[in-house]
């Protein structure tokens, strides 16, 4: 696929249909990779990698490319077209100077799990009929593919691109995902068992805001959380309050929004399972107001920004039973 | 040289903890190791390094400076510091040894910063020798042996035994207070574990990394750089890289209204924060490109010119690691160097 | 333990002067009266209200007044403003001084001296003048030329008119950007009224002032012949420590709070060009 996309690439270049091309990089060893524009064939050829380790959904990015002279070819896995669409929907991508191509999704490969298992040095890693083959330092070590499928893709929702100019690949489906299992087992926890379980969780964040700097739905010009006039700006949290209340905060302003890309979970140096607070929401959302999909479209009304006779009342907290 | 049986170690950390506070890396998860006050039956990490670096020993994330009462128009100052008590690091790499020295080069110079000397004066740090490196692994760029680990104390393992040298007058003292559990031991096996770690940290991936580009001297030059634009792009602004950081130092004061009284406390800040340098009418570094080349020209011109050549570097890895973008300061030496 | 020069001292403001609609100069003495501590000229110190912020501002008074520090703080964001609410008796805490100073002792020493000041950049720069007129035998020739967007936007006026243009040993031209009723004086921006009154090239010059205004005062004394190691200025950035740890307010290597603020022109020269 790598090479069909950078043939592809070098082709739109080319003819003038693009003058860039966003993508990834490759880096020192087989999984640092960073999102990258491209301008050129010869850097193409050169750094242009998309392999079962690259995971950085580059939507976020195009908020800024879409707003420089001519068009980017973007290349979107199916979970990022939704985040694309949620971008066009708020009105923060330039839609037409932005050239998409749909590709195939994961599963994509963490290495923090195959960092988990105790495999350091690790040099190369290469999936042989879903045995993973890892060249390392201190020689090779295998282990099954599935075991190091990222969390994100372990619970993808969806198979099938959103929006895209054309498609490399085979196009999926919507998925019956087991996304909720989690959210579901939190939810059946007392009261207390969940205080606890998120506070062991959050009391672990270091505020290094990586989770809301990567968040395709977090686009404020400037987040309260810097803004010292907002009165609740913080650097670090003064006390757990503060800790929890970070999160929260962010989980309630993504509501309705979040498309679950799962990339504040992915970065987070911590490994707090973030996304869980927004599968909440999404959890509620769906089951108070009706199945919603952020980023599936972008011309629906999302629930929490519309207004509806039979919406249900606040009270609707107290009949499901808040301890 | 004096050492304890691998099996015995917990006896060891018991004896320690029933005098002073120990801290040693455990896993939180396969792999992902924090330091911990240790309690009787915690094992220690087989992880080559914890997640958030041991700096926060010396210079937590957040620490309260004083306290204010303001009554009407008169506002009394409290000095809330009180003598820190003794603790013991146990399992610092060679890394983080080394990173304390370049913070104190930052706190210790004058005037002192009495926060961070209170906490380095009754700090012990009992190192641990590396015998298996990661990839990501760049110390000896630095003139660092993390075979033999700096610290008050080096330990060494041969996988069955720990092997103890004491660096420092802190040093001997602690190893004389648990001499009971120590015993005269051959270490013949412990050289071929030396020998045997010291020929991969040879050929690991980043050995060849040159320092020779940078340096205090070198101070325009990089700064005007145009690799910059390309190597930034990516950057998403965020404070992992120097929250994980061993070395990095800046920090921000704040003050927290109680409700019955200010703290004034200082926690770490980012260059690579959007508010960093933002002052009511204006700041220097507006975009993402000038605050990313802020935090590189610090570590690898700033700080050397500012230290008789030191690098604010150690090579821990920990960025390589933990940027959300994979972007880092190998990648930056990289492009900016000159052949 | 030692002091902690993060821990600071209590100040009380026995007398707040409103010198411009948005400058106001507040006298800060000790508790128990004099002043909380000396300093040179162009030093700074770090003040605060518990719960509002610290800022760093330099000390406008010389260090040859014993009895009290002053302080011209333009009103410009949450701090300052609080700091223009005060009432006479409002505690403040403070600590300092922080940073170098202007060689008075030095290389200014003997020499014939030009001031050059925008706005509140006369902060700073008065001290300077004041320490200067009272150790007059030490200096040369003493020129100030003082510019503001208006006749209302002079700091200091009174102190400018009354006893700097009645010294006989000073000589003071005022201009204001654009023309007033009740002005007579000279009319235009400072880098070109400088220019226009042609100053001798033997003089030592302190500039002090908005960004664009240095700039252009730079380019236009290096038009009439100055050169960069005749010029000095003082500069500002965002500070939180005041003692080069913090590391915000770099330049290059140089730290404004310990190694600045004061800087000549061909040290400035050396360093990134990031301020």
């Amino acid at each position: 696929m790598q090479e069909a996309m950078i043939k592809r690439a070098k082709e739109l270049l080319a003819d003038g249909t693009v003058n860039r091309v966003m993508g990834w990089k490759k880096g020192e060893f087989a999984y640092d990779i960073t999102p990258a524009v491209f301008d050129t064939a010869e850097e193409l050829e050169q750094d242009f990698v998309c392999d079962d380790l690259t995971q950085a959904n580059v939507s976020k990015y195009l908020i800024k490319e879409s707003r420089k002279e001519g068009r980017i070819l973007a290349f979107l896995k199916p979970c990022d077209t939704y985040s694309f669409n949620q971008l066009i929907k708020e009105h923060r991508i330039i839609r037409e100077n932005v050239y998409v191509i749909g590709i195939p999704g994961g599963p994509k490969i963490d290495v923090e799990k195959i960092k988990a298992k105790g495999i350091t040095g690790i040099l190369s890693v290469k999936n042989e009929d879903y045995t993973l083959k890892i060249e390392t330092i201190y020689g090779t070590e295998t282990m099954p593919f599935y075991e190091a499928i990222s969390g994100k893709c372990e619970s993808c929702k969806s198979k099938k691109h959103v929006v895209y100019d054309e498609l490399m690949g085979e196009e999926g489906d919507v998925l019956d995902s087991n996304r909720f299992d989690m959210v579901e087992k939190l939810e059946n926890m007392t009261a207390q068992e969940r205080y606890d379980f998120w506070r062991g969780e959050l009391s672990k964040c270091i505020r290094c805001n990586a989770c809301r700097n990567v968040c395709p739905a977090c686009t404020c010009e400037s987040c309260v959380f810097d803004n010292p006039a907002s009165g609740i700006s913080q650097k670090a949290a003064a006390d757990s309050f503060e800790e929890n209340m970070f999160h929260i905060i962010r989980a309630f302003h993504v509501a309705g929004r979040c498309t679950d890309c799962g990339e504040c979970s992915r970065v987070c140096p911590q490994n707090i399972p973030l996304h869980l607070l927004n599968r909440k929401f999404i959890k509620d959302i769906n089951s108070l107001y009706g199945e919603y999909q952020a980023g599936a479209d972008t011309t629906s009304r999302a629930p929490l920004t519309d207004y509806k006779a039979d919406d249900c009342e606040p009270s609707v907290v107290h009949e499901r039973g808040a301890e | 040289m004096l050492k304890i049986a691998a099996s015995r170690l917990n006896e060891l950390f018991d004896a320690i903890a029933e005098k002073q506070t120990l801290y040693i890396p455990v896993d939180r998860e396969p792999n992902t190791a924090e330091y911990k006050k240790y309690e009787s039956g915690m094992t220690m990490s087989s992880a080559l390094n914890t997640v958030r670096s041991a700096k926060d020993f010396f210079f937590p994330q957040t620490e309260n400076l004083a306290e204010f009462k303001v009554e009407g128009k008169s506002i009394e100052v409290k000095d809330i510091r009180q003598e820190n008590e003794d603790f013991v690091v146990f399992g610092v790499r060679a890394c983080d040894a080394r990173s304390f020295s370049i913070l104190d080069k930052v706190f210790l110079s004058e005037p002192v910063d009495s926060f961070y000397k209170n906490r380095r004066d009754h700090g012990t740090i009992v190192t641990m020798a590396c015998t298996k490196p990661a990839e990501t692994c760049f110390c000896t760029v630095f003139g660092i042996d993390p075979t033999v680990p700096e610290g008050d104390v080096s330990v060494f393992s041969d996988g069955e035994n720990y092997f103890f040298l004491d660096r420092t007058e802190k040093g001997t003292e602690f190893v004389k207070s648990v001499e009971n559990f120590l015993e005269e031991g051959d270490a013949a096996k412990l050289a071929q574990v030396q020998e045997q770690a010291r020929s991969v940290i040879k050929k690991l991936p980043l050995a060849g990394l040159s320092t020779d580009s940078f340096g205090g001297d070198k101070l325009n030059e990089h700064f005007n750089s145009e690799k910059w634009a390309e190597l930034s792009e990516a950057c998403i602004g965020c404070g992992t890289c120097t929250f994980v950081c061993p070395t990095c130092q800046c920090y921000d004061i704040r003050d927290f209204d109680t409700g019955h009284g200010i703290k004034r406390f200082r926690c770490w800040d980012s260059c690579m924060y959007s508010d960093f340098t933002k002052m009511a009418h204006g700041n220097p570094r507006t975009s993402q490109l000038e605050r990313f080349r802020q935090r590189f020209m610090h570590k690898l011109v700033y700080f050397p010119a500012n230290n008789d050549g030191e690098f604010g570097c150690v090579g821990c890895g920990r960025c390589l690691a933990k940027c959300p973008i994979s972007m880092n300061i190998v990648k930056v030496m990289k492009a900016l160097e000159v052949k | 333990m030692n002091n902690d020069t993060l821990i600071p001292l209590i100040g009380v403001v026995t007398d707040i002067r409103q010198d411009t609609p948005d400058v106001k100069t507040f006298r800060v003495n000790a508790l128990e009266g004099g002043k909380v501590f000396e300093h040179m000229p162009g030093q700074c110190a770090m003040l605060s209200i518990p719960g509002v912020g610290e800022g760093m501002f330099s000390i406008t008074s010389s260090p040859t007044n014993k009895e009290f520090m002053e302080f011209s703080i333009k009103k410009c964001g949450c701090l300052t403003s609080w700091l223009h609410a005060m009432d006479v008796g409002q505690q403040i805490t403070i600590r300092g001084p922080y940073g170098n100073y202007f060689p008075v002792e030095t290389e200014l020493k003997g020499k014939d001296l030009l001031f050059v000041a925008g706005g509140i950049g006369l902060a700073p720069l008065r001290s300077v003048i004041n320490y200067v007129r009272d150790n007059r035998a030490n200096y040369g020739d003493v020129q100030i030329v003082y510019g503001s967007r208006s006749k209302d936007d002079l700091v200091d006026y009174k102190e400018i008119i009354d006893e700097w243009s009645a010294d006989p040993n000073i000589q003071v031209n005022l201009t204001i950007d654009n023309p007033q009723e009740g002005w007579d004086g000279h009319v235009g921006f400072v880098p070109n009224y400088v220019k226009e009154l042609n100053p001798s090239t033997n003089k030592t010059v302190l500039v002090c002032g908005p960004p664009i205004m240095i700039k252009f005062t730079l380019a236009g004394l290096k038009e009439l012949g100055f050169t960069e190691t005749q010029v000095y200025t003082t500069m500002e950035l965002r500070m939180k420590c005041g003692v080069g740890k913090c590391g915000r307010c770099n330049i290059g290597h140089k730290y404004v709070c310990k190694d600045g603020p004061v800087f000549r022109f061909d040290q400035l020269d050396e360093l990134p060009d990031e301020y």
